[in-house]
């Protein structure tokens, strides 16, 4: 409880944590705030459904809340209007530009405000809820960095999002971000290093160094940031292979696949 | 589908105008958008495809050229798309999608006409008056996506028309977006004035691709973008990355293994859609090569 998990991919492609988690949370019956930013809501259903899990069952008896962002975005751009008392949670990609970025007018706020409000009022506990714990899950916070959002806002925005699910609501938050190891893009390299230091857990997948090969996808690190609860404790850190299919993904120790021995 | 241009352009361009031609073979609306040349001039110059008749003798004479080579490893890679096209008469002896193309000669006006087909070129559109909401993006790109968003809208393709019985595929294809002449200043700077354009349209275009039967070829001059950071974020925000490198003016010219083709194909990034898994392929060292009549990639 009150944990943040880092998903962490370098190489390769770590939504299949995100599907992962979002299937498992749901099928524990806690209440789950996705933020899907990247893919659509039929994406997720699909895969959904061969974990075993109905994602429309799930919004409709209220347990899951879907953030489609790409839908929020086209709504936020080509709308009629906005509804009163229901500002768009990607408000922020009309009111950031360059050279707002980096000041605060004094007028529009140029930062993540209204996404924040949004996942703090899905969340917040309702009358006859029955849920275990709330789950805040974001896929991938890397693109608000391309959306146009500072390092600093983003930053915020997960601190907000902490003190609110983590602290207050006593829940979890599973967010996954990209990073490569030579990658130039140094504004999400700072989000990626600020997150990590702030983790209880990190699982990061990454793509092979030897290159692509069939039987073995990549390989996840799993750190248990033991070290940030207790001064003098070790992080705790386990490295396994993994191999994706269609329903399931195998764990393996290195060299260790079924292909090999 | 995003291609990363190879640097003068040539290959991207052929890929681009087989990409329109199959759409017109296959009966799908088309929208080309371009900065660089008008939309109908692109479209008087794409391939001609190759009909079944003819098709097998070509197809013949290719296949015992590859064989005298010894390529053991080697796979031609036709263009594969969903539908088979209706127009065949014969039942075809092998499984194929998609069509060939035969790049010495261009399409018939005819055959161009048969399909609806809207183009965008930037200056034609730039002397409207603009009716530009705060976008807070590049005025190009934000004019772009309006328009698209309209054809999307007014042509049915987001299902908005319960009467249309017939449902089709919108093909769209944009020419050599990020480059100067959209006004954006990503490919000549590396600080750009505005870093977050073409990221922006590019996420736009990603949910009005995703609401709509329409399927997108993007064409960018990535050499020439000095931030590559912006080239990490294009990529994450697409769902399919190829690269062509093409060997003309490189060291790779005179290099004797590649002496049978003019260039390579880097693909950095395949979909992985409503799937765990995505289809790997099990080479992934592709190389392509432009004969008189056809364009191959192996």
């Amino acid at each position: 409880q009150g944990q943040f998990t880092l998903l962490r991919d370098s190489r390769t492609d770590g939504s299949f944590l995100v599907h992962h988690f979002l299937s498992f949370y749901l099928r524990a019956g806690c209440k789950v705030c996705f933020v899907a930013l990247l893919q659509s809501f039929s994406h997720y259903s699909i895969v959904a459904q061969k974990l075993g899990v109905s994602l429309a069952a799930a919004k409709e008896r209220g347990q899951l809340v879907f953030l489609e962002g790409l839908k929020s975005c086209l709504d936020l751009l080509f709308g009629e209007g906005e509804q009163p008392g229901e500002p768009n949670p990607l408000q922020f990609l009309r009111l950031c530009s360059p050279d707002t970025s980096f000041m605060f007018s004094s007028g529009s706020s140029c930062d993540l405000r209204a996404l924040f409000d949004f996942v703090q009022a899905s969340l917040a506990p309702g009358d006859g809820d029955s849920w275990k714990g709330p789950v805040l899950l974001l896929d991938d916070l890397s693109v608000l960095l391309s959306l146009g959002a500072a390092p600093v806002a983003v930053l915020d925005f997960i601190h907000y999002c902490r003190v609110s699910v983590c602290c207050q609501l006593k829940g979890n938050i599973v967010v996954l971000v990209h990073s490569n190891e030579d990658s130039e893009d140094e504004e999400n390299e700072l989000v990626v290093n600020s997150l990590c230091h702030h983790s209880d857990l990190i699982l990061w997948a990454e793509g092979l160094a030897t290159g692509f090969c069939k039987d073995v996808h990549g390989q996840i690190k799993i750190i248990k940031r033991l070290s940030l609860r207790q001064a003098a404790e070790q992080d705790l850190v386990q490295i396994y292979q993994y191999k994706i299919q269609d329903r399931n993904v195998t764990f393996f120790a290195r060299g260790l696949s079924s292909a090999v021995l | 589908v995003f291609t990363e241009e190879d640097k003068y352009g040539l290959y991207s361009n052929l890929l681009f105008k087989y990409f329109l031609a199959e759409g017109i073979v296959c009966g799908h609306d088309l929208f080309v958008a371009s900065a660089k040349e008008h939309p109908d001039k692109i479209l008087k110059e794409l391939p001609a495809p190759l009909l079944d008749d003819t098709h097998g003798k070509e197809l013949g004479d290719e296949a015992t050229a590859v064989k005298s080579e010894d390529f053991q490893d080697s796979m031609k890679i036709a263009w594969r798309y969903q539908n088979l096209p209706k127009m065949e008469a014969n039942p075809t002896t092998y499984t194929k999608f998609g069509h060939y193309y035969d790049v010495s000669k261009k399409m018939s006006p005819e055959l161009c006409q048969s399909v609806k087909w809207h183009s965008f070129y930037l200056y034609e559109e730039l002397s409207f008056e603009p009716k530009i909401k705060a976008w807070n993006m590049n005025s190009g790109y934000a004019r772009l996506l309006q328009s698209i968003q309209r054809i999307i809208s007014q042509e049915g393709f987001d299902g908005s028309d319960p009467q249309k019985k017939q449902r089709n595929v919108l093909r769209i294809g944009i020419q050599s977006l990020g480059s100067v002449l959209w006004g954006d200043d990503v490919c000549c700077s590396d600080t750009p004035e505005d870093p977050h354009s073409l990221t922006k349209f590019l996420y736009v275009l990603r949910g009005l691709l995703r609401k709509s039967l329409s399927a997108c070829v993007i064409t960018v001059p990535a050499h020439l973008m000095q931030n590559k950071a912006i080239m990490e974020r294009v990529t994450n925000l697409s769902d399919m990355v190829v690269g062509l490198e093409s060997f003309i003016g490189s060291e790779r010219e005179t290099n004797p293994l590649y002496k049978d083709y003019h260039g390579l194909v880097h693909v950095h990034q395949i979909p992985r859609l409503n799937s765990l898994i995505c289809d790997v392929s099990d080479t992934k060292d592709l190389a392509f090569r432009l004969k008189r009549k056809l364009f191959t990639i192996e």
